[in-house]
């Protein structure tokens, strides 16, 4: 916490957790998918189903997967542009489970082809927990620079990948390893104090058995 | 105990260090981003020109973005003034037409600052500018006063909290208004020991506040608690400056808050099932 977490953040009301937070959380799966989003398919639960239209929600949601920050004004036409940029979508209300209230889980399809999804929660003042990526159990809250790896399991993975971080003279505050199945799909999530160089998140991509590293600047 | 969690060890290191409340703050901030001390104000000196800018598009261009309920509350004090009715002299009134304004675009997706939070985002603003346009201050002073009320508003977060979700109403238009009135007590040349006076004397007059919003939504009784969190502040700076002590320490003050929202049914912290929110008209989905 510091004094801009007080006198602060600057955003589009009226909701830190139901309009700031929720651009957030669809920010994160717009920068998981890593393209323009093409179609979009948003369920939202608790409170979220509740009180999304008068807290818009919706736009909020939407301006996320267009790729806007929480204190950008498009987010109030945002459903207008994405329309106007062809980007389809629905949002339904439904019951995620014993989740916190404000749930979305977004589901989106890029412009390529390429798909992705994430589950998250706005937890107040703005911060979120993504509790699945891709479907898998994941927990990482984006207070952070984050760096997420996805790629398969395999002895020397972990090593590999923290080693070219640690090389770059980078400290980790956090890390994590999720995986689907012994040398299935496997996430990593790295929590760093600094910025991350785009230099070292390309090397990283580079790798072998590597698919996917999105790097998610803490706003 | 530090700085950072205790107005007492706060109060304590500006007499001790000469300096002001907000110099002391904005010297630990530095440290703790990291970055120069010139930077930070000026990252806190865009936060106020979002403040004004919100002031300003709140009163004047009174603009819609949703399709809320966002009533002109604003505009109608505003006339009623211009009439020359005027009950509560030219600060007070100027700052109430300021908050409402604020939180109602705020409620109409507005840009504004969260300070603490989206729900409480009048009270601060519309304090500090009425004070300042009254006074004729200059913006450098005002900005650092930010630093006092944010100072102010970390020692709240980290012994309490200043989310309606957890504390009720109480910690978000409770803390604004301590925090806006320990800012103005600086402001107007009061001591470290009376801004510290002042903030318990406002989140006193505010323990034990429900968060009750219709609908769920950040409108009713928001927007007006907004007034009454100005009007608040107002009323506490004008104790401290004046030498009325609190008898109970701020620091214990917000322990007790901390305590009576603990205590407090979660049916009165922002979950929209009692108080207000569960009355016949709100049921019937007035919003």
């Amino acid at each position: 916490m510091n004094i801009f977490d007080i006198i602060g953040p600057v955003m589009i009301g009226p909701s830190s957790s139901h309009t700031a937070g929720a651009v957030r959380l669809a920010g994160v799966a717009r920068l998981l998918l890593g393209e323009r989003v093409k179609s979009a398919y948003i369920k939202l639960h608790g409170s979220f189903a509740e009180t999304y239209k008068g807290h818009g929600t919706d736009k909020a949601i939407i301006g996320g997967l267009m790729g806007y920050l929480p204190d950008d004004p498009r987010i109030r036409e945002s459903i207008e542009l994405a329309e106007q940029e062809g980007m389809t979508f629905s949002i339904e209300t439904a019951s995620l489970g014993d989740v916190h209230p404000n749930t979305a889980l977004i589901s989106v399809e890029g412009v390529s082809g390429k798909k992705a999804s994430i589950l998250g929660s706005s937890i107040g003042g703005g911060n979120i927990v993504i509790k699945q990526i891709d479907g898998m159990s994941v927990e990482f809250t984006g207070q952070y620079n984050s760096l997420i790896v996805e790629y398969t399991d395999r002895p020397r993975m972990v090593a590999m990948i923290t080693s070219i971080i640690g090389d770059s003279d980078i400290n980790i505050a956090n890390m994590k390893v999720y995986r689907s199945a012994r040398g299935g799909k496997a996430i990593m999530t790295i929590e760093i104090d600094q910025e991350i160089p785009e230099e070292l998140v390309n090397i990283i991509r580079r790798q072998r058995d590597v698919f996917n590293v999105i790097n998610v600047k803490m706003v | 105990m530090s700085i950072r969690n205790s107005l007492k060890d706060l109060e304590k290191e500006s007499v001790e260090q000469g300096k002001k409340i907000s110099q002391i703050i904005l010297e630990d901030q530095s440290a703790e981003i990291d970055i120069p001390c010139s930077e930070v104000f000026l990252r806190m000196t865009s936060n106020f020109h979002v403040m004004k800018e919100s002031v300003t598009e709140g009163t004047e261009n009174g603009k819609a973005f949703s399709s809320g309920t966002c009533g002109s509350d604003s505009r109608r004090l505003h006339d009623y003034l211009r009439k020359g009715h005027n009950i509560c002299g030219d600060i007070l009134s100027g700052a109430l037409i300021k908050s409402l304004a604020v939180s109602r675009y705020n409620s109409c997706m507005g840009r504004i600052v969260a300070a603490p939070t989206a729900g409480s985002c009048g009270i601060i603003p519309a304090v500090l500018l009425s004070v300042m346009e009254e006074r004729g201050l200059g913006e450098h002073d005002v900005v650092m006063s930010l630093f006092n009320a944010g100072g102010v508003g970390m020692v709240i977060a980290s012994r309490a909290t200043l989310s309606g979700a957890e504390g009720g109403c109480q910690a978000e238009c409770g803390s604004a208004a301590a925090m806006a009135a320990s800012a103005v007590v600086e402001l107007l040349g009061g001591s470290p020991e009376q801004c510290g006076h002042a903030c318990a004397i406002a989140l006193k007059n505010t323990l034990g506040l429900i968060c009750d919003p219709v609908g769920g939504l950040v409108q009713v009784p928001c927007i007006k608690r907004n007034a009454m969190g100005t009007a608040n502040a107002l009323v506490a700076a004008q104790l401290a400056l004046a030498g009325i002590q609190s008898a109970i320490p701020a620091d214990e003050v917000i322990d007790a808050m901390k305590a009576v929202g603990q205590k407090m049914s979660s049916d009165f912290k922002e979950t929209a099932k009692g108080g207000l929110a569960d009355t016949p008209t709100a049921r019937r989905g007035m919003g």
